[in-house]
């Protein structure tokens, strides 16, 4: 069957191929597709969750592994930080079935909050990483993944990029899957329980392991040195792919590394690319994993050569790397730096931005322009997070002040108000995150009777990744329906004594129950309830009518994609319109209406 | 055969289902395609890009600047952003529609359409301007403005396959109740391209 596969689609195909039996996640872009896919196409004997958190996730899938299942874990770069704490004793305990650990990192970054390089990641917990320069070659490599993690019964990373994620390809899938066999089951041993002689043994084999697997990646279709020359370029992950385009166009003569597998490095190849060579660039995204592994390699064989990168300010640290980019380098390098004019004289005339904003109808821009009208006059920061309502920064709702990392909202905004007392502090959370590290900040304030208030943004569904179900939803991805976890009642089992319900469609009442829940003495909770545009079509849409006095306050004040201006008038595009009414109600002359679709 | 295509516009008009729809139908037509797309917050109403590369074994998924045979411009503005991925001599069909960016309603920054209009002019060999959003209203609905260009780019001669190759993923490829919404969408595009070819003679 020749498909046409996304690197995610590829990478859930390739999993399935490769008899997996457990897979687990929490959604992040651009990681996301790989779990729904394996939902979506699941023969039948794949049992796949949407975990609560990326923690949660990595010690599931540990357990499967652990009864010898084959198993999967997939999530963000970041997501690896939640997870961290299983990771680093999960390599000292290993697994039975192999277990491979997707990570997806998003250098740019196009929807994260840092550049981490999980390859740094792999060293740091002496894990073997594979790091895909194109879909085909993803769906390759994590087949190669579970056999080598069950080979060496330790978890393996793979570690694609958005550009590999998000890419489509063209790849071959066989007709029909072949169902695994049965796992052979838990076994007890003392191996599964770490404790501190285990540990210390285990650290031995650990590191002992780490010569063996590079000389095993020196020996690995994914590794391989190519061309011959006195200047050699090294180049892995999505970098490689464009250092291959622009060699394909000329005729430099140059060796060629291609690495991937940057972690361990496999050392007896690498010398052997070194073997001969001046200079050599190396050229990868985010950090200079590869590079200091040649330096290091080089350094300890005493070989003479020059080897540049991103610590010789060749090729730059942060960012997304472009064709153009890693033309420009290799150009430079090889000296073949001939400047094409493309004939294509532009101008750069100045284009209005179009940064991503909250969608005409959701309920986040209610439940913020509610806050912000209570508010009013008074002295008061807003603590962000992670998800659609971290857009509510943009202007004109203004509405986030701060924003860290997932949870963090609720947490900073008590360490903000034991530093500032006299201010308000309003923390704004989604449902799904919440659910994943929310809980924690709400019993800190409580136990700590911090005067915070807490507004809960619940629009039924994880919607900034692409809308996946969660604990508060009673769904799951396999499809079954489970008890729905309400917010409600668990904020009142954490012990908090104010909690509300509000509409964010419904802005008067809503600010009256912001007002009451911010003057209450201790944490309080108010939690919107509002449906993500996502989960229903629109019943009405609204016009401007004639009254409409041109004053456009409705578009200062809350900054609904949906609506403009054509000279002086001011327009709602049908299209865009879910009719949440919030426009007519912030109009002060009853110049918007609605019909009924 | 090589040939990119570069589809740019605004985050929910439909462009990662165009180019999908492109690259399925290059497959079809027996050639090697890869795509690149943006996916994540960019979706939320930003600009949106995404690369049809076809004949694309050895290559990235991304369409190097000025490398571009094809630009189809969903939106005015999105379509003078990318210009910069177009060759020299390569097509460009952009579809007249304007969606103004929240920044420019609320006054902090300007959206000049002549201005925008003259850049691409200027910019590219000969531009074919499409009124696609009134093509779809016609067909029923103006979310179908994405088969509405494809159709346009068939009947223009501008894509390495037969229009039935295109008809075909299409119709696979969107919900069966939206299938005939969506064929008449693609017709409307294909006789205002016919159309415009005879006009413009590119
Ligand atoms: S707030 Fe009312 S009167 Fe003012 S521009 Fe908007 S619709 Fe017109
Ligand atoms: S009712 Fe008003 S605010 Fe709500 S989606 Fe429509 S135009 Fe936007």
């Amino acid at each position: 069957m020749r498909k046409l596969l996304m690197g995610n689609e590829a990478i859930a195909f390739g999993a399935i191929k490769s008899g997996v039996r457990v897979v687990t996640g929490y959604p992040g872009t651009p990681s996301t597709e790989v779990l729904e896919t394996i939902a979506k196409n699941n023969p039948g004997h794949i049992y796949v969750e949407w975990s609560v958190n990326e923690k949660v996730a990595m010690e599931v899938a540990a357990g499967a592994a652990y009864a010898g299942a084959r198993s999967l874990v997939t999530m963000k770069q970041v997501g690896l930080n939640v997870a961290s704490d299983p990771l680093m004793s999960l390599v000292y305990i290993g697994v039975k079935g192999g277990m491979v650990i997707l990570v997806a990192d998003d250098p740019g970054p196009f929807s994260s909050q840092t550049e981490q390089d999980t390859r740094h990641f792999a060293e740091f917990s002496n894990l073997p990483v594979f790091d895909p320069s194109s879909p085909e070659e993803a769906y390759q490599m994590i087949e190669a993944a579970f056999e080598l993690s069950e080979k060496v019964q330790l978890p393996v990373f793979l570690r694609p990029t958005t550009r590999i994620c998000h890419s489509c390809s063209t790849i071959d899938l066989p007709d029909s899957f072949e169902k695994p066999g049965n796992p052979e089951g838990f076994q007890k041993d003392p191996r599964w329980v770490i404790f501190p002689a285990l540990a210390y043994k285990k650290h031995i084999h650990v590191e002992q392991l780490q010569t063996k697997l590079s000389e095993m990646f020196s020996s690995s279709p994914f590794n391989q040195v190519v061309g011959s020359g006195k200047k050699g370029i090294a180049a892995s992950g999505v970098a490689y792919s464009y250092v291959k385009e622009y060699l394909s166009m000329t005729d430099a003569r140059v060796k060629l590394f291609k690495v991937g597998t940057p972690y361990p490095l496999p050392s007896k190849l690498a010398l052997e690319f070194l073997n001969g060579l001046d200079e050599v660039l190396v050229v990868e995204e985010l950090d200079p994993v590869v590079e200091e592994s040649l330096l290091q390699l080089s350094a300890s064989n005493l070989l003479n050569v020059r080897i540049y990168g991103k610590k010789t300010n060749h090729l730059p640290f942060a960012g997304e790397y472009s064709f153009e980019l890693v033309k420009d380098a290799v150009q430079k390098f090889l000296g073949t730096g001939i400047h094409e004019d493309m004939g294509h004289k532009l101008t750069p005339s100045d284009f209005p931005a179009r940064p991503p904003v909250l969608c005409a109808g959701c309920p986040h821009r209610g439940s913020f322009y509610a806050v912000k009208t209570a508010m009013k006059g008074q002295k008061a920061v807003f603590t962000g997070d992670i998800g659609c309502y971290t857009l509510g920064n943009a202007k004109p709702l203004d509405m986030v002040d701060t924003c860290l990392c997932m949870g963090a909202g609720i947490t900073v905004a008590q360490g903000l108000k034991h530093a500032e007392p006299d201010v308000r502090h309003i923390a704004f959370i989604g449902d799904s995150t919440f659910f994943h590290t929310g809980i924690p900040g709400i019993i800190n304030a409580v136990y700590n009777n911090t005067d915070i208030t807490v507004v809960v943004l619940d629009n039924g569904t994880t919607a900034m990744t692409g809308h996946q179900p969660h604990p508060g939803t009673g769904k799951t991805i396999m499809g079954s329906i489970s008890e729905k976890i309400d917010i409600f009642s668990l904020v009142k089992a954490c012990g908090v004594k104010f909690i509300k319900k509000a509409n964010p469609f419904n802005l008067k009442e809503s600010a009256r129950i912001i007002r009451e829940a911010v003057e209450f003495n201790g944490p309080s909770v108010v939690i919107f309830e509002g449906p993500c545009i996502s989960l229903y079509k629109p019943s009405r849409i609204m016009s401007v009518t004639d009254n409409c006095t041109s004053c456009k306050k409705c578009i200062r004040e809350i900054g609904c994609p949906a609506m403009y201006t054509e000279g002086k008038k001011v327009r709602i595009e049908p299209s865009l319109c879910y009719g949440c009414t919030l426009c007519s109600q912030v109009c002060p002359f009853d110049a918007i209406g609605g019909a009924d679709q | 055969m090589k040939y990119d295509i570069l589809i740019s516009g605004v985050g929910g008009q439909g462009t990662v289902l165009a180019s999908r729809i492109l690259a399925l139908s290059s497959i079809e037509a027996g050639f090697f395609a890869r795509t690149a797309e943006t996916i994540g917050m960019s979706q939320r109403g930003g600009s949106v890009v995404s690369h049809v590369r076809i004949g694309s074994e050895n290559s990235s998924s991304v369409i190097p600047l000025s490398g571009a045979d094809l630009l189809i411009g969903f939106e005015l503005c999105e379509a003078a952003r990318c210009i910069q991925r177009l060759s020299p001599d390569g097509k460009c069909i952009v579809n007249k529609q304007v969606i103004k960016p929240v920044t420019v309603s609320l006054g902090n920054s300007n959206y000049d359409t002549d201005g925008i209009t003259e850049f691409i002019k200027k910019n590219c060999k000969c531009p074919v301007f499409i009124d696609g959003y009134s093509l779809a209203e016609q067909a029923g609905s103006v979310k179908a403005v994405n088969i509405v260009l494809l159709g346009a780019a068939a009947g223009l001669g501008f894509l390495p396959f037969d229009r039935s190759v295109l008809e075909k993923v299409i119709a696979s490829n969107v919900p069966q109740k939206y299938v005939e919404l969506n064929m008449k969408a693609f017709e409307l595009g294909y006789r205002e391209g016919i159309m415009q070819k005879t006009v413009a003679a590119c």
